[in-house]
């Protein structure tokens, strides 16, 4: 069963210093205010494993609390670079970053993997690319049956993983509607789980028998926070703030104005401010 | 009577025409995704559009920012996870086209989007492969669209983040590729396409008033052309329209939020 806590109890019991933690979201419902806590909260020595870093672990690289990640594309999208990212490959700052360097498609077979507690995934991938000849975590595996030769990686296996989704019930069980990205199998890769929430309900009524449900006895804690993804988004709550993430090229390209925007608005904020960003309804979602 | 207009407009609409109503397009954020919808709004209004977020059949009004804007999601038929998308639909060889951008690329239409410099210690680290290595590998044939210049038209690949041709000739299908790899690269100035045996990128389309000396100028390596060079039809005012439209849209919406 999920137990139904805060924000700071929940990173508190899940994430620890060293861990491996996946925080997903494809550009939808990513978990920036759990995000948040875990820099309050100075946890260090995490290796960080997203799909898309974007402007989450930009900040979590950006503060030093990473060792190293596993991505498949860290750029702002449809903006430009991460710059904390590249400032960490290129230049160690704060902190050498180590990189291990995947597709799409083989991180995400990564994750299925992952969740059906298998050791590797294979795939039809990486043929002629140069992401094989220098990540050696890239190899290949002959099939029995018709002798091709597919490329395989490890499966991903999170000490932690950390979602966003709409809606709970009071026993934690969760829903995630609209773009799903690789949620589900990051929940079900990793020995503890959070979900934050828009919503806590009484009942959770999902609108279809095939909808995308966690159950309560597959997560460790659940978490109320409204708001939760900004300046990502929640399907049927708040729209994407593209505006934001135009604006974080600003703040992050340099050290001096991103340290300065950390301290006033994560060191100095708490999880109840993101709900002021709820108001902002689509016009397709009002 | 003839219209105004920018070599970017005249790239994004001669790519639009690239694609087809019966099209099921894997369509790349940025160039890529405006090309995509100028012809669904134009001359392909069944054109399938997918994006890697999950997102099948989509009809976006204004163009995303991100790879998965809610409004991709609100205008699909239907939306699934990630691993489904690549797996089933991607790898499963149901796309016919792949549509990309990338920030380097070469003769034989090889893809860097991954670093400039050494891999390990790069001069410039570049965003990464995302779902290109696969979409490069896995879609029925890609088109890439990229403005023609020194910096990106490059004579030698750092890094190849996605393989289009390799080395030339056979190379896809010595690697038991099936696929028919970049069969047009649409810049701002030409279009490119793969000679058919040594499979290098080769001039067939001249967009209006530009010369060939302009071409060789602005390519990092020496251009080929092809034969019979024809010049692409400019704009219609109906594609111009169509693509001002849904700039002036997606440029008030992205700045709204």
């Amino acid at each position: 069963m999920a137990r139904i806590c805060t924000l700071s109890e929940a990173i508190e019991e899940n994430v620890r210093d060293g861990d491996s933690i996946a925080m997903e979201g494809f550009t939808h419902l990513i978990p920036y205010a759990a995000g948040h806590e875990i820099i309050r909260q100075d946890r260090k020595e995490l290796f960080l494993i997203r799909m898309t870093p974007d402007l989450i672990y930009d900040q979590l690289i950006g503060v030093g609390a990473a060792r190293g990640m596993k991505f498949s594309w860290g750029g702002n999208p449809g903006v430009g670079s991460l710059h904390r990212f590249r400032d960490a490959v290129e230049n160690q700052w704060p902190r050498p970053l180590e990189i291990e360097e995947h597709s799409h498609a083989a991180m995400a077979n990564a994750y299925e993997a992952g969740a059906a507690n298998l050791p590797f995934a294979m795939l039809r991938g990486y043929i002629g690319a140069d992401l094989a000849k220098v990540n050696p975590n890239i190899k290949s595996i002959t099939c029995p049956f018709t002798g091709e030769v597919l490329a395989a990686v490890p499966s991903i296996r999170p000490d932690v993983s950390i979602i966003h989704a709409q809606r709970a019930d009071r026993k934690g069980n969760v829903l995630i509607e609209g773009i799903s990205g690789v949620q589900k199998e990051a929940v079900l890769a990793a020995k503890r789980s959070i979900v934050t929430v828009e919503e806590i309900v009484d009942e959770l009524n999902p609108p279809s028998p095939n909808a995308v449900v966690l159950p309560t006895w597959a997560v460790s804690s659940v978490v109320h926070v409204p708001g939760g993804a900004f300046p990502s988004y929640a399907h049927g709550y708040y729209p994407r703030s593209n505006a934001f993430y135009i604006a974080w090229d600003r703040i992050a390209r340099d050290r001096d104005s991103f340290t300065a925007w950390i301290k006033e608005h994560v060191r100095g904020g708490k999880p109840e401010d993101f709900a002021r960003h709820v108001g902002k309804r689509s016009a397709k979602a009002a | 009577m003839s219209i105004e207009f920018t070599p970017t407009e005249m790239m994004t609409i001669a790519a639009a025409r690239a694609l087809t109503n019966d099209d099921v397009c894997f369509v790349g954020i940025g160039a890529p995704s405006a090309a995509c919808n100028v012809a669904r709004l134009t001359h392909a209004p069944d054109i399938t559009l997918i994006y890697e977020s999950g997102t099948i059949g989509t009809k976006p009004d204004v163009l995303p920012l991100s790879i998965g804007d809610g409004e991709l999601c609100d205008t699909a038929l239907c939306t699934v996870s990630v691993p489904e998308m690549f797996r089933y639909w991607l790898q499963g060889g149901r796309i016919t086209t792949g549509f990309l951008g990338g920030a380097q690329i070469d003769r034989f239409a090889n893809l860097n989007t991954t670093v400039v410099g050494d891999y390990d210690k790069p001069n410039v680290r570049l965003p990464g492969g995302g779902g290109a290595p696969e979409i490069a590998s896995n879609c029925g044939q890609i088109y890439i669209t990229m403005a023609l210049n020194k910096r990106g038209f490059v004579d030698h690949l750092d890094f190849i983040t996605s393989m289009g041709h390799g080395e030339g000739g056979n190379h896809r299908a010595r690697l038991g590729m099936k696929t028919k790899g970049p069969t047009r690269v649409i810049t701002d100035l030409c279009i490119f396409e793969p000679d058919a045996v040594t499979r290098e990128l080769t001039v067939v389309s001249i967009h209006p008033g530009v010369i060939r000396a302009t071409i060789e100028e602005n390519c990092g390596w020496p251009v080929l052309f092809a034969e019979t060079v024809t010049e692409t039809p400019a704009p219609t005012t109906v594609e111009i329209s169509v693509l001002r439209d849904i700039n002036a849209r997606t440029k008030k919406a992205h700045e709204a939020a």
